[in-house]
């Protein structure tokens, strides 16, 4: 069995599970074999910075793969970070297995504004298919609309489409080929 | 071109530096990490980073302080960014007057380390296309066509740099047109040779004599016709670089005396009794296979190691489609002015046109495509029908191949609408020529709804 597995860590929204698995089968070509259910792993909150951290996430995700899957997606509400940075949208291993997305900084209620559900779900497409990107070893590129230029605020995350520019999307699809 | 950066992390704390190099590896750059300073001083004496973050804070002997003088000591211009809690800030800024590029407090903003990774890289790219540009106005030299996002050939750029300071034989094969001498460009200019000259010699092209007194000279008289002493490529290069290419041509004499003057460093010239010595940097390109040359006896299996030394394997287009883009659009830029045209742009169809495209000539190949475009283009965007010739070429190569998300159902009508067209509308005809009956044929006329 080769495919993706996508965790919840945690309570995660029905419809941004959906959204993203639709997405990664329809536009990756990458079957979702699984769904699992994962709690936060409470070693990893930094209760002084009230986040989690991405790295003890990735760790999980990577333990409690099943066995055969080719990729592991994690999804949660929770906000991430690494020690160096404030935060993180998501993180990947650079060419491995597993990556994780956060909603948490996605909603736009987290800035002050009207919550927008159609534009959560947006977002959460494009952070994952930019995090799976870098499972399949893409690197920032540097087209601001590819999925995977880097967003660090909001704006930017708007600003890039759902998919790969026709740079990034052939060594993708090269890589696909492998795991499939 | 653009080039792979190396960063080192420096920090006591693995999940510090692991997270960093990770987040920075996603940008693209060749992130090393350091758990102490010692060992960032050990490696910074291996090789130059472009940045170096250094943790303030560590245990040990060494502080980030210590640690950065010690790497100054190295590399002088070495952009080290001081990583600081804010505990820790008054002693960050005596890291600044120490030299420290910047400092960053942690946690900090991603926004904000990608301003200071960019400003430092910009500064870096900029001493790098400076130093380019100044080889360029004195040798003719142009890296900037070496344009690439693929993972093989980013990792041969790092080569490159890596074996530019070298005086190692370098040995590069690839297919005709992937741009051999582009890269044996690129190590001669990215090394401390870059000024002094970079001699090209092509093996091929000269008869066997000919070829022996171009590269070693000849005394006067040596032959008819030589009425002068005349130095030859080697004694050109002195001091730099010799680039052979096509050396899987050259004959057994000349293969023997290569080996000498690889093993010697010295020669006669042609008909002369003084031995010459070089310091001559040699890189060799074939487009053979010389393992397969040497097992077949047509190439010395002692030259084969000697110039093999360090093998660069360019790999051809249709291996790097994802450059297509990126190298259409750049030769676009680089030439249309020099055709006088304004050409600003190339078509989404176009585009496909050149990524199905199978470049038996490589970058060449492109290059020479992009032109002819250029050529007869009328408007400002080169589109499909500028690429005719390639279109053409396509379907009389590969008739056969069946393009991407195509179903059988569309192939079917396609076949069926062809085979129509070229019995002019004759049904019993085209039924015959697909194999199937009447009947079957005016149910797929049907079906698909083709007009006769
Ligand atoms: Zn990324
Ligand atoms: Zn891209």
């Amino acid at each position: 069995m080769s495919g993706l597995c996508l965790a919840s860590l945690g309570e995660v929204e029905e419809p941004v599970l959906r959204t993203i698995a639709e997405c990664v089968e329809e536009r990756i070509g990458l079957p979702v074999v699984r769904r699992i259910q994962l709690p936060v792993p409470l070693e990893g909150y930094d209760r002084a910075r009230g986040q989690m951290s991405s790295v003890t996430m990735l760790k999980l995700l990577l333990e409690q793969a099943p066995s055969g899957i080719s990729r592991i997606l994690g999804v949660t509400e929770s906000d991430l970070f690494i020690p160096m940075l404030t935060f993180v949208f998501g993180q990947a291993q650079l060419k491995g297995r597993a990556a994780v997305v956060s909603t948490a900084r996605l909603r736009q209620e987290y800035y002050g504004m009207q919550p927008d559900g159609i534009a959560l779900l947006g977002r959460a497409r494009k952070e994952a298919m930019h995090e799976l990107g870098h499972t399949f070893g893409l690197i920032h590129c540097p087209d601001t609309r590819c999925a995977m230029s880097l967003s660090i605020n909001l704006p930017q995350v708007d600003s890039k489409l759902e998919w790969y520019c026709e740079g990034c999307w052939p060594v993708l699809q090269e890589r696909l080929e492998e795991v499939r | 071109m653009k080039a792979v950066w190396k960063i080192l992390v420096v920090d006591d704390e693995e999940v510090m530096c692991e997270s960093l190099a990770a987040w920075l590896r996603e940008d693209g750059y060749d992130v090393d990490t350091s758990s102490s300073g010692r060992q960032a001083v050990e490696r910074a004496r291996a090789s130059d980073y472009a940045i170096y973050f250094i943790d303030l804070k560590m245990p040990g002997g060494m502080d980030g302080i210590e640690t950065m003088m010690e790497i100054r000591k190295l590399h002088p211009d070495a952009p080290v960014i001081i990583i600081t809690a804010y505990a820790t800030v008054d002693t960050a800024i005596t890291a600044m007057k120490e030299g420290a590029q910047e400092y960053i407090v942690k946690p900090c903003n991603p926004e904000e380390i990608s301003l200071v990774v960019a400003r430092i890289i910009k500064v870096k790219n900029l001493q790098l296309e400076n130093t380019i540009l100044r080889k360029r106005l004195t040798g003719q030299y142009d890296f900037h066509d070496i344009i690439t996002k693929n993972p093989r050939m980013l990792s041969i750029l790092q080569l490159v740099q890596d074996v530019a300071g070298l005086r190692s034989t370098v040995l590069v094969r690839g297919e005709s047109g992937t741009g051999k001498e582009l890269i044996a460009r690129a190590v001669h200019y990215s090394g401390d040779r870059a000024d002094k000259p970079f001699i090209s010699v092509s093996c091929a092209a000269l008869a066997e004599t000919l070829l022996e007194s171009e590269l070693f000279g000849y005394e006067k008289g040596a032959f008819t016709g030589a009425s002068t002493r005349t130095r030859g490529k080697f004694e050109l290069a002195d001091g730099g670089t010799i680039f052979l290419d096509e050396i899987g041509d050259i004959s057994p004499k000349l293969q023997a005396d290569l080996l000498r003057v690889l093993q010697e460093r010295r020669f006669y010239r042609l008909g002369g009794s003084e031995e010459v010595k070089v310091d001559v940097r040699v890189i060799a390109a074939t487009n053979k296979d010389l393992a397969e040359e040497v097992s077949q006896g047509r190439f010395r299996d002692d030259l084969y190691y000697r110039l093999n030394v360090i093998e660069i394997r360019i790999p051809p287009i249709r291996e790097r489609r994802e450059d297509v883009p990126l190298l259409a659009r750049h030769l676009v830029q680089r030439l249309s002015p020099e055709l006088n045209k304004d050409i600003q742009d190339i078509s989404e169809g176009a585009m496909k046109v050149l990524l199905e495209y199978e470049w038996p000539g490589n970058v060449r190949e492109l290059e020479n495509a992009i032109e002819r475009a250029i050529v007869t283009c009328r408007g400002q965007v080169l589109t499909e029908d500028d690429f005719g010739f390639l279109t053409r070429s396509m379907q009389e190569r590969k008739a056969w191949s069946v393009p991407a998300n195509m179903t059988l159902q569309d192939l079917e009508r396609q076949a069926v609408s062809a085979a129509l067209q070229r019995t002019g509308g004759n049904v019993k005809e085209a039924a015959s020529s697909l194999g199937i009956d009447r009947s079957t044929m005016y149910e797929k006329i049907k079906k698909y709804e083709i007009q006769r």
